[in-house]
């Protein structure tokens, strides 16, 4: 369990902005709003030492009403090994302000989660995909997107293997 | 073949061109480094001292296409990395030979998803297919010797 010191002192800065503090397998889990995502999260880094960004990614919830994606900070201080998670609601579609200016290993993640989900980050400054090809279609982990792929996937060697160097039809499905 | 002999210190082997290239062909295969994913250590290890490919005179990896004539595809093949694999399979002078090594190689294996290419075979034409998920050494080796059998078998100077 997190030292409730680092909630309060949250709470006291951030008043209206926290959304909702819940507790999971000993993790703290913060949600705040969007707009004050980037203060919260420099607030954390510069006053309560949480130095560390373990991870930065993003959770699909189609059903949820309101906003659709969850994004996620799980953050550590190396002074105190306090853990913190924090949350912020996203609609698809909204940006959300790049953490790359307080710890500078979030460009890897943030390019990670815009492959993946799509969500785009202002002021990183190398955002583009990060595992997927520069010019695929889609964002592979929503939940709406096929496993075996779609039509694009299927179609997307055509554009570089041209004159039958491919020697069957490639997707697995049932038709 | 047949040996003749022209005196006691002249001796003359008689064969014919295409069997013979085959057999230089097939004891000195040139892989190409192409691993991918996991199997690509069990590649490392046959080529290395335990299983030792020089053994067959395959331990010559090549970092370049350029030289070689056999190309392992160890690994899972995704359709980013597929162009890339094509464009190497062409720059490989002929004669060439493509091992298919592992499940994902040959099928896609358990990555029957959107990013996956389901077999090699769809991006260039495979040789041997090389099952296991990964193949223990000795299978890869089996390969090899699989690939000299069919190179002696076909002995063509154009195979």
């Amino acid at each position: 369990m997190l030292d409730t010191k680092v909630v309060d002192s949250l709470k006291a800065k951030f008043k209206d902005s926290i959304v909702e503090v819940s507790e999971s397998c000993g993790d703290s889990i913060i949600k705040v709003e969007l707009s004050s995502l980037h203060d919260v999260l420099k607030f954390l880094h510069s006053d309560l030492s949480f130095d560390y960004l373990l991870f930065l990614t993003a959770v699909d919830y189609p059903k949820r009403e309101g906003k659709r994606f969850d994004v996620v900070y799980q953050l550590r201080s190396t002074a105190t090994f306090d853990e913190v998670r924090i949350k912020a609601e996203v609609a698809d579609g909204e940006d959300v302000e790049s953490a790359s200016d307080i710890w500078g290993c979030a460009i890897g993640d943030e390019c990670e989660t815009y492959d993946m989900f799509g969500i785009k980050y202002i002021n990183n400054s190398e955002l583009r995909r990060a595992f997927m090809p520069d010019d695929w279609n889609g964002y592979p982990l929503r939940k709406e997107y096929p496993l075996k792929g779609d039509d694009f996937s299927d179609r997307y060697l055509d554009k570089y293997l041209p004159n039958g160097q491919r020697h069957k039809i490639e997707h697995t499905r049932m038709p | 073949m047949a040996v003749e002999s022209l005196g006691p210190k002249n001796v003359v082997i008689t064969a014919k061109l295409d069997k013979l290239v085959s057999w230089g062909r097939r004891w000195s295969f040139w892989p190409m480094t192409f691993g991918l994913a996991c199997c690509a250590i069990e590649m490392m290890s046959t080529a290395a001292s335990r299983f030792d490919l020089a053994r067959i005179g395959a331990e010559v990896f090549r970092p370049s296409p350029r030289h070689s004539d056999v190309m392992i595809v160890a690994g899972t093949l995704s359709k980013k990395m597929a162009p890339v694999l094509r464009r190497l399979y062409d720059q490989m002078p002929n004669p060439k030979w493509v091992i298919s090594m592992g499940s994902c190689a040959n099928s896609g294996g358990v990555f029957d998803t959107y990013s996956v290419v389901q077999g090699v075979d769809l991006i260039v034409p495979v040789d041997i297919y090389v099952p296991g998920c990964p193949p223990t050494p000795e299978t890869l080796y089996d390969a090899f010797l699989k690939l000299q059998n069919k190179l002696r078998m076909g002995g063509s100077l154009d195979a």
